[in-house]
């Protein structure tokens, strides 16, 4: 059986955007924070998620792909298994951090006003369930949901990789079925105290394969599409519609503007389950952006765009820092009654932090794979360390 | 759109005379926009009289000394007495801490025989999106719930979360705030954006919501323009302009 074409060479577009998408979600993640303006949720129904989980899929591929033809399918799992597991542990470590911050918040603060409010802090009260909801990644406070779901993707990955290499064609058309059947039949991992995964894994997974399937040629395949000019059009189109709607949110009043029939149909525009119109955003951007900028874009070299790339080489560490930068961003404004100009100042702050660590854990691997007494690592486990 | 259009002209216009004279409790217009009507409370009035039912959880009710006067459904029948004079308002509060609009519901046919409300102020969220009740589960739980008081011939008005800096990264509110706009919108019933009113005040520093204090006065002056917000919502969308004295307030 003659493998499926497959991408030979790291793409640096993936690395970029994931930077990008790593810094929007960090900016994104600070309540109130005027800098959130300029994110992409506000232009759309996409956001930074998409861009996420896609690339996410497409490195995965990429990295545990070759893994799998050349060193076998126990191999490859294997490390996909140990990839899951590191970011369980990044998960837990979050929690941690932000159990630190909450307690604090529940012992420093008893405004009358927002007794209701405080009721979120009942579940210090019952630490014995709540730290095993926890573990269990059942409890997952408010923005801690991505990684669970980078988890859960995860451990599905080796059966579905299998089916890549093999009949790429068929392992999308799986993944498209368990979408639609995640919607037809309701299904989702529940949640403590209550409720559902904010991010249905059985319908997040559609992005994630789909990154996958272009990685594992999938690309190649779609490129006369994708060079089409019915796809500029229609890409074009729909970016200008989603935006006039997503305008209708933000001017006031302006939801009169969305007429009622349309508003019937596409609202509620679901993040929980993937929602088509959000799946269908994010894939005008990604065929605008692959016609504007080909792999060998001579910009992928510019010095300015080298921080957003170190980033995205680096996106679990990154991510992770992200999520405290925006934990650590929110306490700073609420103890000094955070301004506009505080804002600006943590948003850039957070973001220079986050390019410094990038630049540190790439020169540390750098300087760990040079030392002649270090034992040797698997080939691009720099990559599969960071990338997938 | 001609309407809104109007409405966004006298906003400009009124906007700062009316900001003098009102400084505290100061609403940009366009937070006041009423997307539907109220006609069972336009209604009501020709008939000289006012019934209105608040069904809450814990940001309806005001603890601790003096709190119960001070807390927005009594200050809320105050203002709307003081400007439609000649007309009896009654506001009764049946507000319970903690309880999802899940459990809200199943109170609203005692609470719709009871009172027989001309108007009912819904004001949910925050215990729901506390919980996580799933976004589909809590939309539906709304549009029963709007259906049941339609049914009734009351009008609703649908109450959005406080705006609450310090728990901003512990409760997502934003899905539940979206949900609640478009049932209001679609099932014919008011918003009343208590979030994005709440959110002006502190960003143009009429509140300092950041404060930690356990004193009651900061809530006391938050619960009275909230009170006086609702007035100026249910005075625009009923269209009582005509019979509000000239004192208002």
């Amino acid at each position: 059986m003659p493998l499926p074409a497959v991408a030979t060479e790291r793409d640096l577009r993936l690395d970029l955007f994931r930077g990008l998408a790593l810094w929007l979600i960090f900016l994104d993640h600070i309540p109130s924070n005027i800098v959130a303006w300029v994110t992409i949720r506000n232009y759309g129904f996409s956001d930074a998620t998409e861009i996420f989980i896609f690339i996410s899929g497409f490195t995965a591929a990429f990295v545990y792909g070759k893994a799998m033809r050349e060193r076998g399918t126990l191999v490859a799992s294997a490390r996909i298994l140990k990839r899951a597991w590191q970011i369980y542990v990044a998960h837990i470590f979050l929690f941690a951090i932000y159990m630190a911050e909450i307690s604090y918040v529940a012992t420093s603060f008893e405004n009358p006003l927002y007794a209701e409010e405080m009721n979120v802090l009942d579940f210090l009260k019952q630490p014995d369930v709540t730290i095993v909801q926890a573990l269990l990644l059942k409890f997952k406070p408010v923005n801690m949901d991505v990684l669970p779901l980078y988890i859960v993707l995860l451990v599905l990955f080796p059966p579905i990789l299998w089916l890549l290499v093999r009949r790429p064609t068929v392992a999308l058309a799986t993944s498209v079925a368990i979408y639609a059947m995640s919607w037809e039949f309701s299904w989702n991992l529940p949640s403590y105290p209550s409720g559902h995964w904010f991010f249905n894994p059985f319908a997040w997974q559609l992005l994630f394969v789909f990154g996958a399937w272009c990685a594992m040629g999938g690309a190649e395949r779609l490129r006369p599409m994708l060079n089409s000019r019915i796809t500029t059009v229609v890409a074009v189109a729909y970016l200008v519609f989603a935006f006039l709607i997503a305008l209708s949110w933000y001017i006031p009043g302006g939801s009169r503007f969305v007429p009622e029939w349309l508003a019937e149909r596409i609202y509620p525009i679901d993040k929980t389950n993937l929602d088509v119109l959000r799946f269908a955003h994010f894939l005008a951007l990604a065929a605008l952006t692959v016609q504007v900028l080909p792999a060998d874009w001579p910009g992928l070299k510019w010095p300015a765009l080298q921080p957003a790339i170190v980033c995205g080489q680096h996106s679990l560490e990154i991510f992770c820092l992200g999520v405290f930068l925006a934990f650590a961003g929110h306490f700073i404004m609420v103890e000094f009654s955070g301004g506009t100009g505080l804002q600006i100042l943590i948003s850039i702050a957070g973001i220079l932090a986050m390019i410094a660590a990038a630049m540190l854990i790439s020169w540390y691997k750098r300087m760990e794979g040079r030392n002649p007494g270090s034992r040797t690592k698997p080939p691009d486990a720099d990559l599969a360390g960071g990338g997938a | 759109m001609k309407r809104l259009i109007v409405a966004i002209l006298l906003g400009l216009a009124a906007g700062p005379a009316f900001g003098q004279d009102q400084k505290t409790c100061e609403i940009p217009t366009y937070l006041l926009i009423a997307d539907n009507e109220l006609p069972r409370v336009a209604a009501a009035i020709k008939d000289r009289r006012l019934n209105i039912a608040v069904v809450g959880s814990g940001s309806t009710l005001l603890t601790g000394q003096d709190g119960p006067k001070g807390a927005y459904p009594v200050r809320l029948e105050a203002s709307l007495s003081k400007r439609l004079p000649g007309i009896a308002v009654k506001v009764v509060s049946v507000a319970k801490s903690r309880e999802t609009a899940g459990d809200m519901i199943k109170g609203f046919e005692a609470m719709l025989a009871d009172g027989k409300p001309d108007l009912v102020i819904w004001q949910t969220g925050t215990v729901d999106a506390i919980r996580g009740v799933q976004p589909d589960e809590f939309q539906s739980v709304l549009e029963q719930g709007i259906d049941q008081i339609h049914a009734k011939g009351a009008d609703v008005i649908l109450m959005n979360m406080q705006f609450s800096p310090r728990t901003e990264s512990m409760i997502a509110v934003n899905p539940y705030a979206d949900t609640m706009r478009a049932v209001a919108q679609q099932h014919g019933a008011l918003l009343f954006d208590r979030l994005g009113i709440m959110r002006h005040w502190s960003e143009a520093g009429q509140f300092d919501l950041y404060a930690a204090s356990k004193d009651n006065a900061l809530a006391k002056r938050v619960h009275e323009c909230i009170g006086r917000a609702l007035s100026s919502l249910v005075v625009n969308a009923a269209h009582l302009q005509s019979i509000e004295t000239k004192n208002t307030q």
